[in-house]
């Protein structure tokens, strides 16, 4: 039972009694009839709370909202209650992901590190990752993202996240899984930003460190003849030692 | 002059539609699903469409001001086509989701009886999702297919005052006005009802249970007929409080029934995009 030991006592702190006890009625209803998650999975937000867990995060990009925080108890009810039906339980998230709007599948990934449904997780990190969505992008870059996302689909999605100027804070232990490759491919995207004569998003130093090729191919930009590629590098070499 | 549109189809509509209809006093609308002109072959075909009025018309709207909620269903015409009757399946969950805010259109296109058996489930469906139903109401033979209506929704069991039935002249109003059901009128340039018209059935009828509507899609339209026919009440007599309680408050009573109208202040645009897509093309980008 990871929602009681996870997000699980920390929802019910959030919600008022009446919502309380309607999240337990839902939860309820799920455990004994489970195909009743596709109408009420989808009316969760409005049956039971909606809004931000941390004010600073006003729609959910660094972490789960109280909606998505719901629906994993939902989605964990699920589990729980087709525990014994090989494959239904992939099958239904399936199911929840496709006909979800953007907040619905928000928190299908969310809850993705909580579900055992193997290569699906994968499909459907997939799927939010070809979009352009920066709330489904950063959605998929945490904690199930970290899980069932290969290294090189992990590296795409971190540079995704830059290209989307979602906060590299969005993304569960960074520091940890970040690799050589991962500073490489960053490098290049900030170099070909300053020969654009463009802005480089200050979190792509989070990955870079001092990364000396980057940092030699900026310094060589500070020279350049054209003088919007001089100011470039001299802001992205600035937003460095400010990170 | 505040106005809210109680049946128009803006996925056929421009951003300059929006703009005027901003202009003209719309803040809210209803899209109902219907026929997109080219007939669909598939289910998948209406849940991508369906996607589309709960996500990215919706943040249209928005942008300039306006809220946006649906009315979901398989429409009257379609359902004769049995490679479509699938989408019905899927219909309750998109049904549960927010911003829909009833089931439609449904009713008769030809009164074939595989457009009876979608619509008799349709209306199941609406007592399920605790919703309201909008009926479209056929363009031959119409007053035999109001009738047909009016059977099916007592069938039903459905409380009349959660049903509007829609599209209706001076031959069809006087018995959807004895059934209870809420009345509607499309007000178009030159079929249907013009605002002309309207205003003598109001003053006829009174203004209880009535809703006026633009219906505009991607035929000959205008979706700023509900502000013309505001404009021909108030010339008429009327004053500005019976304006607001047929262009506003009367759908909003009627939709309100479904719990989920979105109808908090409109926010500002802020420069947002929906899925990484921005409707705002060019320098404001």
């Amino acid at each position: 039972m990871s929602a009681e030991a996870g997000h699980g006592p920390r929802l019910r702190d959030l919600l008022a009694p009446p919502a309380r006890r309607r999240l337990d009625e839902l939860t309820a209803e799920i455990s004994a009839t489970p195909s009743a998650v596709a109408t009420r999975f989808p009316a969760a937000a409005r049956l039971v709370a909606r809004g931000p867990v941390r004010p600073g995060d006003p729609s959910g990009l660094l972490g789960p909202t109280l909606e998505d925080l719901v629906r994993l108890v939902l989605l964990e009810a699920l589990r729980d209650a087709l525990a014994d039906v090989p494959g239904r339980l992939a099958q239904e998230v399936t199911a929840l992901y496709r006909f979800g709007d953007s907040d619905e599948k928000r928190a299908v990934l969310r809850a993705l590190d909580r579900l055992d449904i193997g290569e699906t997780a994968h499909d459907l990190l997939g799927d939010a990752l070809r979009s352009n969505d920066p709330r489904l992008v950063a959605a998929a870059l945490g904690p199930g993202g970290h899980r069932h996302l290969d290294q090189a689909g992990w590296r795409h999605g971190v540079l995704k996240c830059l290209f989307l100027e979602v906060p590299l804070a969005a993304v569960h232990r960074l520091a940890e899984r970040a690799d050589p490759e991962l500073a490489r491919m960053v490098g290049g995207f900030v170099v070909e930003r300053v020969a654009a004569g463009r802005g480089v998003p200050a979190d792509a130093w989070r990955v870079l460190g001092d990364h000396p090729p980057t940092v030699r191919a900026l310094r060589a930009e500070l020279r350049s003849p054209h003088a919007d590629r001089r100011t470039a590098a001299e802001l992205a070499l600035a937003q460095r030692r400010d990170v | 002059m505040r106005i809210f549109d109680p049946h128009i189809h803006m996925t056929s509509r421009t951003t300059d539609d929006y703009e005027a209809m901003y202009s003209a006093g719309v803040r809210a609308v209803v899209e109902p699903a219907f026929w997109l002109g080219q007939p669909r072959t598939n289910p998948g075909s209406f849940l991508d469409y369906f996607d589309g009025l709960v996500g990215w018309e919706r943040f249209r709207a928005a942008r300039f001001g306006i809220r946006h909620h649906c009315a979901l269903a398989l429409n009257p015409k379609e359902a004769n086509d049995p490679r479509c009757a699938d989408v019905l399946d899927v219909l309750p969950r998109y049904l549960a989701k927010d911003g829909v805010v009833a089931v439609g259109e449904i009713g008769f296109d030809s009164m074939t009886a595989a457009e009876e058996e979608a619509f008799a489930r349709q209306l199941d469906m609406a007592v399920a999702a605790d919703l309201p139903v909008l009926v479209h109401t056929p363009h031959r033979d119409k007053a035999a297919g109001t009738r047909r209506t009016l059977d099916l929704v007592a069938a039903s069991g459905i409380a009349p005052e959660r049903v509007l039935v829609d599209h209706l002249n001076e031959t069809t109003v006087d018995i959807v006005a004895a059934s209870g059901c809420w009345m509607g009128f499309s007000i178009y340039p030159d079929t249907k009802m013009d605002e002309y018209r309207m205003v003598r059935i109001l003053a006829e009828h009174g203004l209880d249970r009535i809703l006026v509507n633009s219906a505009a899609d991607w035929g000959r339209s205008d979706p700023l007929k509900t502000a013309r026919t505001g404009r021909a009440m108030l010339d008429h007599g009327f004053d500005s409080d019976d304006v607001d309680r047929v262009l506003w408050r009367n759908p909003v009573e009627f939709f309100g029934q479904s719990g989920r109208l979105l109808l908090d202040d409109v926010a500002p645009d802020t420069g947002a995009t929906f899925a990484g897509n921005s409707v705002l093309r060019g320098g404001g980008e």
